[in-house]
Protein backbone atom coordinates (compact mmCIF):
# COMPACT_ATOMS: atom_id res chain seq x y z
CA UNK A 1 0.00 0.00 0.00
CA UNK A 2 1.56 3.22 -1.22
CA UNK A 3 1.92 5.90 1.91
CA UNK A 4 -0.14 9.15 1.19
CA UNK A 5 2.18 11.91 0.60
CA UNK A 6 0.62 14.90 2.48
CA UNK A 7 2.88 17.99 2.35
CA UNK A 8 2.40 21.46 3.72
CA UNK A 9 3.90 23.84 2.73
CA UNK A 10 4.12 26.95 5.59
CA UNK A 11 5.93 29.98 6.95
CA UNK A 12 5.32 29.32 10.48
CA UNK A 13 5.75 33.26 10.93
CA UNK A 14 2.21 33.33 9.13
CA UNK A 15 -0.62 33.15 11.43
CA UNK A 16 -2.85 30.75 8.98
CA UNK A 17 0.11 28.58 8.66
CA UNK A 18 0.57 27.83 12.41
CA UNK A 19 -2.80 27.14 12.50
CA UNK A 20 -2.87 24.09 10.37
CA UNK A 21 0.81 22.92 11.87
CA UNK A 22 -1.13 23.00 15.16
CA UNK A 23 -3.80 21.17 13.75
CA UNK A 24 -1.58 18.55 11.57
CA UNK A 25 0.42 18.32 15.49
CA UNK A 26 -2.01 17.91 17.55
CA UNK A 27 -4.11 14.75 15.56
CA UNK A 28 -0.80 13.05 14.53
CA UNK A 29 -1.84 13.31 10.87
CA UNK A 30 1.11 12.00 9.45
CA UNK A 31 2.58 14.50 6.90
CA UNK A 32 5.71 16.52 5.62
CA UNK A 33 6.54 20.04 6.35
CA UNK A 34 7.89 22.27 3.96
CA UNK A 35 9.88 25.48 4.92
CA UNK A 36 8.85 28.21 2.70
CA UNK A 37 10.52 31.53 4.36
CA UNK A 38 8.19 34.32 3.01
CA UNK A 39 11.51 36.92 4.08
CA UNK A 40 13.99 35.71 2.08
CA UNK A 41 10.96 35.37 -0.89
CA UNK A 42 10.70 31.61 -1.23
CA UNK A 43 7.16 32.04 -2.59
CA UNK A 44 8.24 34.03 -5.47
CA UNK A 45 10.57 30.92 -6.99
CA UNK A 46 9.57 29.60 -10.00
CA UNK A 47 9.05 25.97 -8.22
CA UNK A 48 6.51 27.83 -6.15
CA UNK A 49 5.05 29.87 -7.79
CA UNK A 50 3.69 27.07 -10.30
CA UNK A 51 2.53 25.17 -7.38
CA UNK A 52 0.67 28.78 -6.33
CA UNK A 53 0.41 31.45 -8.55
CA UNK A 54 -0.92 33.64 -5.86
CA UNK A 55 2.52 33.03 -4.32
CA UNK A 56 1.31 32.75 -0.75
CA UNK A 57 1.40 30.35 1.64
CA UNK A 58 -0.45 28.04 3.31
CA UNK A 59 -0.34 25.48 0.12
CA UNK A 60 -1.65 21.85 1.02
CA UNK A 61 -0.92 18.60 -1.60
CA UNK A 62 -2.72 16.03 -0.50
CA UNK A 63 -1.10 13.05 -3.21
CA UNK A 64 -1.17 15.77 -6.18
CA UNK A 65 -4.21 17.45 -5.09
CA UNK A 66 -3.14 21.24 -4.43
CA UNK A 67 -5.20 23.47 -2.13
CA UNK A 68 -5.15 26.91 -0.86
CA UNK A 69 -6.40 29.10 1.75
CA UNK A 70 -5.97 27.92 5.21
CA UNK A 71 -9.47 27.31 6.23
CA UNK A 72 -10.72 25.28 3.44
CA UNK A 73 -7.22 23.08 4.38
CA UNK A 74 -8.19 22.49 7.47
CA UNK A 75 -11.91 21.79 6.70
CA UNK A 76 -10.28 19.29 4.04
CA UNK A 77 -7.94 17.64 6.27
CA UNK A 78 -10.47 17.24 9.37
CA UNK A 79 -12.69 15.90 6.77
CA UNK A 80 -10.12 13.30 5.11
CA UNK A 81 -8.63 12.26 7.82
CA UNK A 82 -9.28 10.11 10.87
CA UNK A 83 -9.56 13.08 13.38
CA UNK A 84 -11.89 13.61 16.78
CA UNK A 85 -15.23 15.52 15.35
CA UNK A 86 -15.12 18.49 17.45
CA UNK A 87 -12.56 20.26 14.96
CA UNK A 88 -15.16 20.21 12.36
CA UNK A 89 -18.59 19.08 13.63
CA UNK A 90 -20.74 16.93 11.84
CA UNK A 91 -24.30 18.24 13.01
CA UNK A 92 -25.23 20.66 11.40
CA UNK A 93 -26.15 23.85 13.45
CA UNK A 94 -22.54 23.13 15.47
CA UNK A 95 -21.01 23.05 11.79
CA UNK A 96 -22.81 25.98 10.63
CA UNK A 97 -21.40 27.98 14.51
CA UNK A 98 -17.66 26.68 12.84
CA UNK A 99 -18.31 28.23 9.11
CA UNK A 100 -19.77 31.55 10.48
CA UNK A 101 -16.78 32.16 12.81
CA UNK A 102 -14.69 31.64 9.77
CA UNK A 103 -16.20 33.67 7.29
CA UNK A 104 -16.16 36.68 10.03
CA UNK A 105 -12.73 35.78 10.66
CA UNK A 106 -11.53 36.90 7.40
CA UNK A 107 -12.94 40.25 7.82
CA UNK A 108 -12.35 41.03 11.85
CA UNK A 109 -9.93 39.25 13.35
CA UNK A 110 -7.56 38.47 10.38
CA UNK A 111 -7.16 41.62 8.93
CA UNK A 112 -7.53 43.89 11.92
CA UNK A 113 -5.04 41.69 14.19
CA UNK A 114 -2.52 41.74 11.56
CA UNK A 115 -2.98 45.46 10.86
CA UNK A 116 -0.94 45.97 14.31
CA UNK A 117 1.63 44.06 13.27
CA UNK A 118 2.43 45.37 10.11
CA UNK A 119 2.64 48.50 11.48
CA UNK A 120 4.26 47.90 14.66
CA UNK A 121 6.55 45.11 12.66
CA UNK A 122 6.46 44.80 9.42
CA UNK A 123 6.83 48.13 7.72
CA UNK A 124 9.40 49.59 10.11
CA UNK A 125 11.43 46.17 9.31
CA UNK A 126 11.08 46.95 5.92
CA UNK A 127 10.96 50.39 5.12
CA UNK A 128 13.42 51.13 8.10
CA UNK A 129 11.69 54.10 9.47
CA UNK A 130 9.56 54.89 12.81
CA UNK A 131 6.07 53.57 13.53
CA UNK A 132 3.68 55.87 12.59
CA UNK A 133 1.86 56.20 15.93
CA UNK A 134 -1.40 57.84 14.51
CA UNK A 135 -2.15 54.91 12.25
CA UNK A 136 -1.31 52.47 14.89
CA UNK A 137 -3.53 54.06 17.29
CA UNK A 138 -6.56 53.72 15.10
CA UNK A 139 -5.52 50.14 13.84
CA UNK A 140 -5.12 49.07 17.94
CA UNK A 141 -8.76 50.74 18.11
CA UNK A 142 -10.39 48.94 15.57
CA UNK A 143 -8.77 45.70 17.08
CA UNK A 144 -10.38 46.31 20.66
CA UNK A 145 -13.93 46.34 18.59
CA UNK A 146 -13.30 43.06 16.85
CA UNK A 147 -12.12 42.13 20.28
CA UNK A 148 -15.45 42.99 21.73
CA UNK A 149 -17.06 41.48 19.39
CA UNK A 150 -15.34 38.16 19.64
CA UNK A 151 -16.06 38.31 23.01
CA UNK A 152 -19.95 39.05 22.34
CA UNK A 153 -21.27 37.30 19.84
CA UNK A 154 -18.78 34.11 19.58
CA UNK A 155 -17.47 33.53 23.03
CA UNK A 156 -19.47 34.51 25.32
CA UNK A 157 -19.93 32.34 28.35
CA UNK A 158 -18.84 29.44 26.24
CA UNK A 159 -15.33 27.85 26.75
CA UNK A 160 -14.72 28.14 23.21
CA UNK A 161 -15.27 30.09 20.34
CA UNK A 162 -18.20 27.83 18.87
CA UNK A 163 -18.94 25.60 21.79
CA UNK A 164 -18.06 23.74 24.34
CA UNK A 165 -15.39 21.94 22.27
CA UNK A 166 -12.29 23.59 20.68
CA UNK A 167 -12.99 23.85 17.01
CA UNK A 168 -10.84 25.02 13.61
CA UNK A 169 -12.13 28.19 14.45
CA UNK A 170 -10.46 28.70 17.91
CA UNK A 171 -6.93 27.93 16.10
CA UNK A 172 -7.28 30.23 13.00
CA UNK A 173 -8.21 33.21 15.73
CA UNK A 174 -6.00 32.24 18.49
CA UNK A 175 -2.49 32.82 15.89
CA UNK A 176 -4.12 35.52 14.70
CA UNK A 177 -3.85 36.97 17.96
CA UNK A 178 -0.48 35.87 18.67
CA UNK A 179 1.24 37.67 15.76
CA UNK A 180 1.51 40.88 17.73
CA UNK A 181 3.50 39.18 20.07
CA UNK A 182 6.16 39.71 17.95
CA UNK A 183 6.85 43.10 18.82
CA UNK A 184 6.05 42.57 22.72
CA UNK A 185 2.58 43.16 22.36
CA UNK A 186 -0.18 40.99 23.97
CA UNK A 187 -3.94 41.93 22.68
CA UNK A 188 -5.69 40.40 24.97
CA UNK A 189 -3.61 41.86 28.24
CA UNK A 190 -6.92 43.97 29.62
CA UNK A 191 -9.44 41.10 28.76
CA UNK A 192 -9.55 38.03 31.27
CA UNK A 193 -12.30 36.09 29.32
CA UNK A 194 -10.27 36.10 26.42
CA UNK A 195 -6.78 35.02 28.34
CA UNK A 196 -8.88 32.34 29.75
CA UNK A 197 -10.22 31.07 26.23
CA UNK A 198 -6.50 31.49 25.18
CA UNK A 199 -4.97 29.35 27.92
CA UNK A 200 -7.82 26.67 27.28
CA UNK A 201 -6.99 26.60 23.46
CA UNK A 202 -3.30 26.17 24.29
CA UNK A 203 -4.07 23.25 27.38
CA UNK A 204 -6.18 21.61 24.70
CA UNK A 205 -3.54 21.54 21.74
CA UNK A 206 -0.85 20.78 24.18
CA UNK A 207 2.97 20.88 22.76
CA UNK A 208 1.66 22.13 19.25
CA UNK A 209 0.97 25.28 20.16
CA UNK A 210 4.73 25.89 21.78
CA UNK A 211 5.96 23.94 18.38
CA UNK A 212 3.98 26.19 16.27
CA UNK A 213 4.93 29.80 17.50
CA UNK A 214 8.97 28.42 18.86
CA UNK A 215 9.79 30.79 15.47
CA UNK A 216 7.82 33.39 16.20
CA UNK A 217 9.14 33.57 20.21
CA UNK A 218 12.22 33.64 19.04
CA UNK A 219 11.57 36.24 16.81
CA UNK A 220 9.82 38.05 19.62
CA UNK A 221 12.95 37.48 22.30
CA UNK A 222 15.79 39.17 19.43
CA UNK A 223 13.70 42.38 19.26
CA UNK A 224 13.52 42.67 22.57
CA UNK A 225 17.11 41.83 23.29
CA UNK A 226 18.01 44.67 21.14
CA UNK A 227 16.30 47.44 22.54
CA UNK B 1 -42.22 28.73 13.05
CA UNK B 2 -41.21 29.15 9.17
CA UNK B 3 -37.55 30.03 8.38
CA UNK B 4 -36.88 33.39 8.24
CA UNK B 5 -34.17 35.51 6.21
CA UNK B 6 -33.04 38.96 6.35
CA UNK B 7 -32.34 40.90 3.76
CA UNK B 8 -31.93 43.31 1.69
CA UNK B 9 -30.86 42.75 -2.28
CA UNK B 10 -28.78 45.74 -2.54
CA UNK B 11 -26.30 43.67 -0.76
CA UNK B 12 -24.27 41.11 -2.43
CA UNK B 13 -24.41 38.35 0.17
CA UNK B 14 -28.27 38.25 -0.23
CA UNK B 15 -28.72 38.14 -3.18
CA UNK B 16 -26.73 34.39 -3.02
CA UNK B 17 -29.02 33.54 -0.27
CA UNK B 18 -31.78 34.79 -1.81
CA UNK B 19 -31.03 32.76 -5.06
CA UNK B 20 -30.22 29.84 -3.61
CA UNK B 21 -33.49 29.82 -1.33
CA UNK B 22 -35.13 30.76 -4.73
CA UNK B 23 -33.93 28.04 -6.96
CA UNK B 24 -34.16 25.38 -4.70
CA UNK B 25 -37.95 26.45 -3.43
CA UNK B 26 -36.62 26.50 0.46
CA UNK B 27 -39.70 27.77 1.89
CA UNK B 28 -38.96 30.89 3.77
CA UNK B 29 -40.17 34.31 4.82
CA UNK B 30 -38.19 37.09 3.47
CA UNK B 31 -37.91 39.64 5.93
CA UNK B 32 -37.25 42.78 4.56
CA UNK B 33 -33.84 45.02 5.82
CA UNK B 34 -33.79 47.76 3.90
CA UNK B 35 -29.65 49.18 4.54
CA UNK B 36 -30.48 52.48 2.84
CA UNK B 37 -33.23 53.32 5.38
CA UNK B 38 -30.68 52.22 8.54
CA UNK B 39 -33.22 49.15 9.34
CA UNK B 40 -30.09 46.96 10.05
CA UNK B 41 -29.37 49.15 13.50
CA UNK B 42 -32.91 48.91 14.55
CA UNK B 43 -33.11 47.31 18.24
CA UNK B 44 -35.38 44.45 16.71
CA UNK B 45 -33.03 43.01 14.05
CA UNK B 46 -30.31 43.59 16.53
CA UNK B 47 -31.72 40.43 18.78
CA UNK B 48 -31.35 38.14 15.51
CA UNK B 49 -28.05 39.49 14.52
CA UNK B 50 -25.63 41.64 17.08
CA UNK B 51 -23.51 42.41 13.79
CA UNK B 52 -26.18 44.47 12.69
CA UNK B 53 -25.77 42.78 9.21
CA UNK B 54 -27.90 41.42 6.31
CA UNK B 55 -27.96 37.93 5.47
CA UNK B 56 -29.21 36.82 8.77
CA UNK B 57 -31.14 33.39 9.22
CA UNK B 58 -33.36 32.49 11.78
CA UNK B 59 -34.81 29.12 12.32
CA UNK B 60 -36.41 28.49 15.39
CA UNK B 61 -34.42 29.72 17.86
CA UNK B 62 -30.84 28.75 15.73
CA UNK B 63 -29.51 32.52 14.41
CA UNK B 64 -26.99 32.54 12.16
CA UNK B 65 -25.06 35.14 10.24
CA UNK B 66 -22.41 35.08 7.78
CA UNK B 67 -23.94 34.59 3.95
CA UNK B 68 -21.04 31.60 3.37
CA UNK B 69 -22.47 30.03 6.71
CA UNK B 70 -26.16 30.74 5.91
CA UNK B 71 -25.69 28.67 2.18
CA UNK B 72 -23.81 25.68 3.30
CA UNK B 73 -26.36 25.41 6.19
CA UNK B 74 -29.58 25.42 3.78
CA UNK B 75 -27.67 23.28 1.33
CA UNK B 76 -27.23 21.14 4.36
CA UNK B 77 -30.66 20.90 5.79
CA UNK B 78 -32.40 21.02 2.56
CA UNK B 79 -30.82 18.22 0.87
CA UNK B 80 -30.04 20.80 -2.11
CA UNK B 81 -28.76 18.77 -5.17
CA UNK B 82 -24.90 17.74 -4.84
CA UNK B 83 -23.45 20.15 -7.00
CA UNK B 84 -24.37 23.07 -5.22
CA UNK B 85 -21.76 21.75 -2.31
CA UNK B 86 -20.37 18.42 -3.48
CA UNK B 87 -19.82 15.64 -1.17
CA UNK B 88 -16.85 14.50 -3.38
CA UNK B 89 -13.95 16.00 -1.20
CA UNK B 90 -11.96 17.43 -3.73
CA UNK B 91 -14.60 19.23 -5.42
CA UNK B 92 -16.24 20.51 -2.49
CA UNK B 93 -12.10 21.79 -0.99
CA UNK B 94 -12.17 23.77 -4.38
CA UNK B 95 -15.57 25.65 -3.44
CA UNK B 96 -14.43 26.19 -0.03
CA UNK B 97 -11.28 27.62 -1.48
CA UNK B 98 -12.80 30.39 -3.33
CA UNK B 99 -15.34 30.78 -0.54
CA UNK B 100 -12.62 31.88 1.75
CA UNK B 101 -10.32 33.55 -0.89
CA UNK B 102 -13.24 36.08 -1.71
CA UNK B 103 -13.80 37.55 1.25
CA UNK B 104 -10.73 39.74 1.46
CA UNK B 105 -10.26 39.78 -3.01
CA UNK B 106 -13.33 39.93 -4.83
CA UNK B 107 -16.18 40.92 -2.35
CA UNK B 108 -13.60 43.65 -0.83
CA UNK B 109 -12.74 44.88 -4.34
CA UNK B 110 -16.52 45.19 -5.61
CA UNK B 111 -17.17 46.79 -2.29
CA UNK B 112 -14.98 49.41 -2.52
CA UNK B 113 -15.91 50.18 -5.98
CA UNK B 114 -19.18 50.58 -5.76
CA UNK B 115 -18.56 52.66 -2.56
CA UNK B 116 -16.00 55.04 -4.34
CA UNK B 117 -18.19 55.36 -7.63
CA UNK B 118 -21.64 55.39 -6.27
CA UNK B 119 -22.33 55.08 -2.85
CA UNK B 120 -19.81 57.78 -1.97
CA UNK B 121 -20.03 60.60 -4.69
CA UNK B 122 -24.05 60.16 -5.40
CA UNK B 123 -25.04 59.15 -1.90
CA UNK B 124 -23.44 61.27 0.49
CA UNK B 125 -22.19 63.79 -2.39
CA UNK B 126 -18.85 63.73 -1.43
CA UNK B 127 -15.73 64.03 -3.87
CA UNK B 128 -13.85 60.89 -3.82
CA UNK B 129 -9.87 61.78 -4.70
CA UNK B 130 -8.80 59.95 -8.28
CA UNK B 131 -5.80 57.80 -7.03
CA UNK B 132 -8.38 55.93 -4.98
CA UNK B 133 -10.39 55.29 -7.84
CA UNK B 134 -7.62 54.14 -9.87
CA UNK B 135 -6.06 51.66 -6.92
CA UNK B 136 -9.25 50.38 -6.60
CA UNK B 137 -9.89 49.93 -10.43
CA UNK B 138 -6.43 48.23 -9.92
CA UNK B 139 -7.53 45.68 -6.56
CA UNK B 140 -10.74 45.10 -9.07
CA UNK B 141 -9.06 43.99 -11.68
CA UNK B 142 -6.11 41.99 -10.17
CA UNK B 143 -9.11 39.86 -8.47
CA UNK B 144 -11.15 39.31 -12.00
CA UNK B 145 -8.14 38.11 -13.59
CA UNK B 146 -7.20 35.59 -10.90
CA UNK B 147 -11.06 34.39 -10.99
CA UNK B 148 -10.57 33.95 -14.44
CA UNK B 149 -7.16 32.21 -14.60
CA UNK B 150 -7.00 30.51 -11.49
CA UNK B 151 -10.86 29.75 -10.49
CA UNK B 152 -12.35 28.82 -13.81
CA UNK B 153 -9.13 28.19 -15.61
CA UNK B 154 -10.52 25.94 -18.17
CA UNK B 155 -13.48 24.24 -16.74
CA UNK B 156 -17.22 25.41 -17.16
CA UNK B 157 -17.55 26.46 -13.80
CA UNK B 158 -14.92 26.89 -10.83
CA UNK B 159 -15.35 23.42 -9.33
CA UNK B 160 -15.88 21.57 -12.79
CA UNK B 161 -18.59 20.99 -14.72
CA UNK B 162 -21.19 22.09 -12.61
CA UNK B 163 -22.28 24.96 -11.04
CA UNK B 164 -21.67 25.32 -6.93
CA UNK B 165 -21.98 27.62 -4.48
CA UNK B 166 -18.55 29.17 -5.30
CA UNK B 167 -19.92 30.51 -8.84
CA UNK B 168 -23.21 31.89 -7.25
CA UNK B 169 -20.97 33.74 -4.35
CA UNK B 170 -18.64 34.87 -7.37
CA UNK B 171 -20.99 36.31 -9.39
CA UNK B 172 -23.49 38.35 -7.09
CA UNK B 173 -20.49 39.79 -6.23
CA UNK B 174 -19.18 40.55 -9.43
CA UNK B 175 -22.26 42.26 -10.44
CA UNK B 176 -21.89 44.61 -7.81
CA UNK B 177 -19.12 46.92 -9.95
CA UNK B 178 -21.42 46.71 -13.11
CA UNK B 179 -24.29 48.35 -10.93
CA UNK B 180 -21.41 51.13 -10.21
CA UNK B 181 -21.47 51.07 -13.77
CA UNK B 182 -18.30 49.59 -14.90
CA UNK B 183 -18.87 46.86 -17.42
CA UNK B 184 -16.45 43.99 -16.37
CA UNK B 185 -17.45 41.94 -18.92
CA UNK B 186 -16.30 43.58 -21.69
CA UNK B 187 -12.75 42.40 -22.89
CA UNK B 188 -13.22 39.09 -20.85
CA UNK B 189 -14.61 36.86 -23.13
CA UNK B 190 -13.52 34.08 -20.58
CA UNK B 191 -15.31 35.48 -17.64
CA UNK B 192 -18.65 36.57 -20.02
CA UNK B 193 -18.74 32.95 -21.44
CA UNK B 194 -19.06 31.89 -17.77
CA UNK B 195 -21.53 34.55 -16.33
CA UNK B 196 -23.74 33.17 -19.26
CA UNK B 197 -23.64 29.88 -18.27
CA UNK B 198 -24.11 30.77 -14.45
CA UNK B 199 -27.14 32.47 -15.19
CA UNK B 200 -28.51 30.13 -17.21
CA UNK B 201 -27.71 27.52 -14.43
CA UNK B 202 -29.63 29.72 -12.07
CA UNK B 203 -32.67 30.58 -14.50
CA UNK B 204 -32.51 34.19 -16.32
CA UNK B 205 -35.76 35.31 -14.76
CA UNK B 206 -34.47 34.82 -11.25
CA UNK B 207 -30.95 36.49 -12.03
CA UNK B 208 -32.25 39.43 -14.03
CA UNK B 209 -35.18 40.07 -10.98
CA UNK B 210 -32.65 39.46 -8.20
CA UNK B 211 -30.22 42.45 -10.08
CA UNK B 212 -32.64 44.84 -10.81
CA UNK B 213 -31.61 46.77 -8.15
CA UNK B 214 -28.28 47.01 -8.06
CA UNK B 215 -28.33 47.69 -11.61
CA UNK B 216 -30.74 51.03 -11.62
CA UNK B 217 -27.87 52.09 -8.64
CA UNK B 218 -25.56 54.68 -10.58
CA UNK B 219 -28.82 56.73 -11.51
CA UNK B 220 -31.02 55.69 -8.77
CA UNK B 221 -28.61 56.18 -5.62
CA UNK B 222 -30.00 59.79 -4.59
CA UNK B 223 -28.17 61.84 -2.06
CA UNK B 224 -29.09 60.54 1.22
CA UNK B 225 -31.34 62.31 3.98
CA UNK B 226 -29.32 63.26 7.09
CA UNK B 227 -30.71 60.04 9.54
CA UNK B 228 -29.20 57.64 6.94
CA UNK B 229 -25.82 59.80 6.03
CA UNK B 230 -25.21 59.72 9.70
CA UNK B 231 -25.47 55.53 9.07
CA UNK B 232 -23.21 55.44 6.03
CA UNK B 233 -20.57 58.43 6.76
CA UNK B 234 -18.53 56.02 9.59
CA UNK B 235 -17.92 53.41 6.63
CA UNK B 236 -16.08 55.66 4.16
CA UNK B 237 -13.05 54.88 6.16
CA UNK B 238 -13.19 51.62 5.56
CA UNK B 239 -13.00 52.17 2.07
CA UNK B 240 -10.84 55.61 1.37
Amino acid sequence: MAARLLEVYLDLLSQPCRAIHILLGCTNIPHTVRTVALRKGENRTPEFTKLNPMQKVPVMVDNGFVLTESDAIMKYLATRYDVPQHWYPRQPERRARVDEYTAWHHTNTRPHAARVFLLEVLVPQQTGSPVDEGRLVRALSQLEETLDRLEAMFLRRQPFLCGDDITVADLLAVCELMQPEMSGRDVLQQRPALQRWRSRVQAAVGEAFHRAHAVLYAVRDRRAAKL
Amino acid sequence: MALELYLDLFSQPCRSVYIFAKKNNIPFEFKTVSLMNGDQCGCEFQKINLIKKVPALRDGDFRLAESIAILLYLADKFKTPDFWYPADLQQRARVNEYLSWQHSAMRLHGCRIFWLRVLIPKGLGMEVPQDKLDAALEDLNNSLKLIEEKFIEDRPFIAGDNISLADLVAIVEIMQPVGAGLDVFDGRPKLSAWRDRVRAAIGTELFDEVHQNVLGAKDNVKLMDATTMAIFKPKIKLFM
